[in-house]
């Protein structure tokens, strides 16, 4: 029995009632629940409900309410974090509401959704809540029938003491559990006593998304509310000079058009605080249609931007970022980069003696890998309602970081930040994107401006220009075979703008005892931001791509040459600080060999491998394909991954899918680029994005089983598939794909055929 | 300005309103229903799909003028109580991620199941080729409508 101290759980114990600003009450809506679908099955509200911690109600009838703590982008945590909730209060899910809580750092440890930590890092807060409340129901059992807590067993939402024959449910004993204290440790149960968690429950949202309920921001909308839109720069590294405002003030429908500023010039900024321009102009109309009219018809006068320097508080302590003026394209970032890779590097880790077991090499393999920048391009594009008063706001927008946009919305809007209430809506996709809260600073000057409740919406184009972008990066790896084919030394140089895309010690640092990891970094005014698997999504499909050809080179099995280095990363690791388990590693390959029957040849049929731990979990993947009328058609994919112990497995299987799908596009082709500052795509008919008939046709996901406490899957899936098409389409056309997206470089095989 | 008739989800809406206005921002912005998604505003990417006479259009590049009077379905017209096929079909897949586009996917197959009752992975993977999912659904999509096409037929 693992015994754990409540005090981890510090602010979900303190009542709402108890904290300031006790009228910030969350709003019950029955909608969100997991309501079943007939009415002889519909639940009955309760009269009254009795709060057991920030997490969990329970009504005096038997129905719980559970609160969903982090944002939802898709992941699924309004799902399965409530899981793991019911599955240690030991209810019965068919008997539970779940609520999205708004943003309320006072009550929860963390609402933040990104970096695939969600379910890891709630994984103890939420078994603990769950654990408590039964506890405190157990108390109030005992208290009542007086007899011994311990003697005292809990199924389904019932409290039971067989030796006196008494039974009661918890909605029978919330009110008195309520008042009791917390316990200061309490119990939590054993992995083999789960009843929800390990179990597929579906989407507690998916009667409202099949019924097209309103529940994105896009969709809100309350009496008095007005539409804007944003018109920003064209080009990176430009601002405004004028704007002529009777372009389009009489225009039909039109309220208010003015030029505004995000962030105070003197503003300390955090990590999430990016703006991609000093300066806009709102339009502020009655629909959104009159706005968009509004929008072409306006007359603005841009101008080149000044060079800007400003602090950052990052992960990394106070940074001084530097956005240079001028306007970039993607052929000089190409030049500029190519002479980047030639200059001296900043060392980042170092093994041994590369230089002199790269002279000592019998076989030396050179190979550069570059990639592009990326636009999210999530479906529902930026937006954010607004209702700023004289003496508070309340904004309802998609956020993945909503904590990392209070100081920029408090300063901005110049009001305490106990009067800025933050709802948080379901997002159209987040992929990153999201983390960054620029537009719900945009919309609450807007409102503040004009005095009224609005929605701010981005065009597509609006979004598809902003900035923000995935990095664009490149690598040189090279590496020394001797004569017996063993990896003798390992050398990997990358770069990128604004930053580099190398993890020293990762794969396969510690695994070869000569090893040199460097990194450059060039500066730039076009913004970037943590896209799907930050920088992971780069390296991945550059270091399993030069594996492949590595091991092609020592005249091996590609999956035996990767397990051999693993074993030797396991038994007899260099380096001390090497970053992920060699031996869970070697598990999904192994397990992805196995299921996709790895040595047999299908008529046709290409195969391609990669592997790679980023974020906390394990991931190797086998995918087919076939070259049809010159395009790859992708058959199977399959994945083996060890997150740990998986909470709700069909949702983590389309978890999984979403992932690989999604590298499939990208590394196909996923490409922003850029002339005289200017993004030269804006929208789908320029943007290609994996469609239905790119899809592979079938994807199989096996998850190791195993007791290891889980960890998430938003991210993994996506980076190894890059390299598993660039693998597979090598043996489809007998070439390899070093730069991304492959789309350019299959469009000439296809010439010379 | 015009005074138009529309007929949506069998409910009859005179609206004073700019003809050129898309029915998108129609049916989100005037007639107040939101399940109709924008996600492109120039026919690439689905999620503004309705059926229009029973046929799947792109409500972001429909002027308002041209479909008065006619018949327009939107997935909030699609079924009484959400047990239309293809939303049966869908929970049990238990197909959607952040769910944006799916109003768009689903009224797009139904727009492909009123013309083709019973269609091939081909068929399916063509005529749901206009609608992006960026989740990457695609798989569960298909699979749902094949689940709907074997219902609806029995
Ligand atoms: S919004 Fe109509 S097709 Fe994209
Ligand atoms: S479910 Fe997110 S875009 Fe399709």
């Amino acid at each position: 029995m693992t015994v754990v101290k409540t005090s981890i759980n510090r602010r979900s114990f303190l009542k709402a009632s108890a904290l300031a600003g006790g009228g910030m009450m969350l709003t019950f809506n029955w909608l969100a629940g997991c309501k079943p679908t007939t009415t002889k099955e519909v639940l009955t509200l309760p009269k009254e409900w009795f709060e057991m911690n920030s997490y969990i109600k329970i009504g005096e009838n038997g129905v719980v309410s559970l609160m969903s703590p982090n944002p939802e982008f898709g992941s699924n945590v309004k799902t399965s974090m409530p899981m793991i909730l019911a599955d240690e209060l030991n209810v019965d899910w068919k008997n539970v509401l779940v609520e999205q809580a708004d943003f309320f750092p006072e009550r929860f440890e963390r609402q933040f959704t990104g970096g695939s930590q969600g379910i890891r890092l709630g994984w103890q807060p939420l078994r603990t809540a769950g654990a408590t409340a039964r506890q405190m129901l157990t108390d109030a059992a005992a208290q009542t029938w007086n007899v011994p807590a311990s003697e005292i067993t809990t199924e389904n939402g019932m409290l039971i003491h067989k030796a006196s024959d008494n039974k009661a449910s918890y909605g029978e004993m919330a009110s008195l559990a309520a008042t009791l204290p917390v316990p200061e440790e309490v119990a939590l149960k054993e992995i083999k006593e789960f009843h929800i968690i390990g179990t597929s429950r579906k989407n507690v949202e998916g009667k409202n998304i099949v019924t097209g309920k309103p529940m994105f921001s896009l969709d809100h909308t309350k009496e008095g509310m007005l539409i804007s839109m944003i018109v920003h720069p064209p080009a990176f590294g430009m601002k405004v000079k004028s704007i002529d405002e009777s372009s389009v003030k009489s225009m039909p429908g039109i309220r208010d058009v003015f030029v505004f500023q995000n962030l105070r010039d003197d503003y300390e900024r955090n990590g999430f605080d990016t703006t991609s321009f000093a300066d806009m102009v709102a339009i502020v109309g009655n629909t959104t249609w009159e706005v968009m009219n509004a929008k072409k018809a306006l007359k603005v006068e841009w101008e080149n931007a000044p060079e800007k320097t400003f602090d950052v508080q990052g992960w990394r302590g106070k940074e001084t970022v530097v956005m240079p003026a001028g306007l970039e394209s993607s052929d000089g970032h190409t030049y500029q980069m190519e002479q980047m890779s030639r200059k001296a590097a900043q060392e980042l880790r170092k093994d041994g003696d590369p230089e002199t077991a790269f002279k000592k090499a019998d076989k030396v393999l050179e190979r550069t890998y570059t990639a592009p920048y990326l636009a999210h391009n999530c479906m529902e594009p930026v937006n954010c309602f607004a209702d700023v008063t004289a003496d508070k706001a309340e904004l309802y927008g998609p956020i993945q970081a909503p904590e990392f946009i209070m100081n920029a919305l408090s300063t901005s809007l110049g009001m305490p930040k106990e009067k800025i209430k933050i709802n948080l809506a379901r997002m159209g996709g987040g992929f990153g994107q999201r983390a960054y809260g620029h537009h719900m600073v945009e919309a609450a000057l807007i409102s503040q401006k004009v005095n009224a409740p609005v929605l701010t919406i981005y065009s597509r184009e609006d979004d598809m220009t902003y900035g923000i972008y995935r990095p664009t990066y490149t690598a040189t790896y090279k590496a020394a075979l001797d004569k017996d084919n063993n990896l003798i030394a390992f050398h990997v140089k990358g770069g990128g703008i604004p930053e580099h895309a190398v993890a020293a010690n990762r794969f396969p640092a510690g695994a070869v005892d000569n090893y040199l990891a460097e990194g450059w970094s060039l500066n730039s005014n076009i913004t970037i931001g943590a896209f799907r698997a930050p920088r992971s999504n780069f390296i991945a499909g550059a270091e399993q791509s030069f594996m492949d050809e590595l091991a092609e080179l020592a005249g091996k099995d590609p999956i035996d040459f990767r397990l051999e280095l693993l074993d030797r990363a396991k038994n007899n690791p260099v380096g001390e600080n090497n970053d992920y388990d060699a031996e869970r590693l070697s598990g999904v390959l192994r397990l992805v060999r196995e299921k996709s029957n790895w040595t047999e040849t299908r008529k046709n049929i290409h195969r391609g491998v990669s592997a790679y731990f980023c974020h906390n979990t394990y991931v190797a993947e086998v995918l087919d394909l076939e070259m049809k009328d010159n395009k790859p058609v992708v058959h199977n994919v399959y994945a083996a991954v060890d997150c740990g112990i998986v909470i709700n497995p069909d949702a983590a299987t389309n978890m999984g899918e979403g992932g690989i799908v999604d590298g499939i596009g990208n590394a196909l082709f996923g490409e922003m680029t850029f002339k005289d500052g200017k993004p030269e795509k804006n929208n789908f008919h320029q943007y290609q994005m994996i469609r239905q008939k790119e899809a592979p046709k079938s994807i199989e996901i096996h998850f190791v089983e195993n007791e290891h406490d889980p960890t998430g899957l938003g991210e993994p899936l996506f980076p190894p598939t890059f390299a598993a098409v660039a693998n597979a389409l090598y043996k489809a056309t007998g070439k390899r794909f070093y730069n991304q997206p492959f789309v350019h470089d299959l469009e000439t095989t296809r010439m010379e055929m | 300005m015009a005074s138009l008739s529309l007929n949506i989800n069998s409910k009859n809406y005179t609206v004073d309103i700019d003809p050129q206005m898309p029915l998108l921002w129609a049916l989100r912005d005037i007639i107040g229903l939101k399940g109709t998604k924008y996600g492109c505003g120039i026919a690439q990417c689905g999620a503004c799909t309705v059926l229009l006479e029973d046929n799947a259009v792109r409500s972001c590049s429909l002027p308002v003028s041209a479909v008065a009077d006619k018949k327009i379905v939107t997935i909030e017209g699609l079924s009484e109580d959400g047990d239309h096929p293809l939303q049966q079909a869908w929970i049990e897949h238990d197909v959607p991620q952040c769910g944006y586009c799916q109003a768009g996917q689903i009224m797009n197959a139904a727009g492909l199941l009123n013309k083709n009752p019973n269609p091939t992975d081909e068929e399916i993977e063509t005529a749901m080729n206009g609608n992006i999912c960026r989740c990457g659904t695609y798989l569960r999509i298909k699979a749902a409508i094949k689940t709907a096409a074997k219902s609806e037929k029995v």
